[in-house]
């Protein structure tokens, strides 16, 4: 099921970044094209991670996310979710200009105003009450919106799924976070609790769904790579219902 | 870790991207030949599904009874042969009609228990069409799901008639393919049954 990138064009190239890209070693600017199928070449090591990561999920991640969801209120969690998803508000806000989206960085600036204020530094999401909901950007959306290809899918030790694009985007988001203009050092941690706290969170409360990916399904890595693949390229707006998709009938 | 913040904007954009869809059916509409199916009775043939789901959920029934219901469901609804043809693969090929038909009423019972054990979770959310268009040689119709303590998410459902009967065969969650992650699955228990259809039946059964 391997699937080669269209080589790339230098039309449309923006920016010297796509230098810095290409030294990354990934395909570079085309306009983003539609992945489709499963580009796995790293499959040997990639499995071995994944089987690293479920000994975390299995031994560390799912009994403390189980415990803690069980003993505290969901509100704890939601709070501390709505308290990351605030402090990654003007990495957002960064992206959604990179990518030259101006209504959406003016709408996030809102949310981070707002929610920063009246929603007690985050800890509530009043913005979404006014109408201005969530909208989640981050590097690696950037870079598709470049027209840097996804690359090849890796699975990260400790994190999960990720591609060649993503990767470097989760890097990048996390080195370059503009947050640390607005919060002195001695105060960071908080939005790495914040993080840990909503991941936790979201494990304990779906975690019957989680479950039965991880530990049910015949090949659980296999369905972890699929559904993260489609499930970005769905928000990346890349439609995979055309390309990832035999008509049954067809048949 | 961040799905929470993702659904909702993916939810938003897609009510954005509405108004053009609209002129696009519209259009669709009018170049295409007449069809046999029609974008409303698409669009019925999943409110009237989606009804006996939340019919399904909310019943206070036990777990068992409601994976007997929903096993109903399934097989009124759904073009059950299709996608188990879909979910075994290049195996469909080779495998005997007798074997097909044993896999096919495995596979309804599986996915059944599967998907019920799901829906749960569903208990005392909602699922709502927002809309239906013509899409390729079927139609889709866009649900929304909204649950407890989560950002509503997008739900579609696939619907042809060329099995004769207006049935649907796929499910899109916010961008996952249900016959793909199927055929991923039973080639996975295929596999470890040493590519034996009749292997994979019994562990079908079993589960």
């Amino acid at each position: 099921m391997t699937i080669s990138q269209r080589p790339y064009s230098v039309k449309r190239c923006k920016a010297p970044m796509v230098a810095a890209l290409l030294a990354l070693g990934l395909s570079a600017c085309a306009p983003a094209m539609a992945p489709q199928g499963i580009n796995d070449p790293f499959e040997k090591q990639n499995r071995a991670t994944h089987a690293l990561n479920l000994k975390l999920d299995t031994y560390i991640l799912r009994p403390v996310a189980n415990n803690a969801t069980r003993i505290l209120p969901d509100e704890v969690f939601i709070g501390a979710s709505n308290v990351a998803d605030n402090l990654g508000l003007p990495g957002v806000v960064a992206n959604d200009l990179l990518q030259a989206k101006i209504g959406p960085a003016v709408h996030n600036t809102l949310r981070f105003a707002v929610n920063s204020t009246l929603g007690l530094g985050g800890l509530f999401d009043p913005a979404a009450k006014m109408g201005a909901t969530a909208k989640h950007t981050d590097f690696g959306e950037t870079l598709s919106v470049w027209g840097v290809g996804e690359g090849a899918y890796v699975e990260l030790p400790a994190y999960g799924p990720s591609t060649q694009r993503d990767t470097v985007g989760t890097v990048v988001d996390l080195v370059f976070d503009p947050l640390r203009l607005f919060i002195p050092k001695d105060k960071r941690w908080v939005g790495t609790v914040a993080q840990i706290a909503a991941r936790i969170g979201d494990r304990g409360r779906y975690s019957e769904t989680v479950d039965s990916i991880l530990y049910d399904s015949a090949d659980g890595y296999a369905q972890a790579r699929l559904l993260y693949l489609q499930n970005r390229r769905h928000t990346l707006g890349q439609t995979t219902a055309e390309s990832d998709f035999e008509d049954p009938y067809a048949q | 870790m961040r799905s929470k913040t993702e659904t909702t904007s993916m939810h938003l954009t897609r009510r954005a991207f509405g108004a053009g869809l609209a002129a696009g059916t519209g259009f669709l509409a009018f170049a295409l030949p007449v069809r046999a199916l029609t974008v409303d009775q698409a669009r019925q043939l999943v409110d009237k599904l989606i009804a006996d789901i939340n019919a399904t959920i909310n019943s206070g029934q036990s777990e068992e009874a409601m994976f007997g219901e929903f096993e109903q469901i399934f097989v009124t609804y759904a073009d059950v042969a299709t996608i188990a043809r879909s979910a075994l693969g290049p195996a469909s090929k080779s495998a005997s009609a007798g074997q097909m038909a044993a896999f096919t009423k495995a596979y309804q019972g599986y996915i059944s228990r599967k998907y019920g054990r799901r829906f749960r979770e569903f208990i005392g959310g909602k699922i709502e069409v927002m809309d239906a268009r013509p899409y390729k040689s079927y139609y889709e119709v866009i649900s929304t799901a909204t649950l407890q303590g989560s950002a509503p998410f997008d739900l579609r459902w696939w619907v042809g008639d060329k099995s004769g009967r207006s049935l649907f065969f796929n499910i899109i969650i916010e961008g996952v393919n249900m016959l793909a992650s199927e055929r991923t699955e039973i080639g996975a228990i295929l596999d470890q049954n040493g590519g034996d259809v009749d292997k994979l039946v019994a562990a079908l059964n079993a589960s």
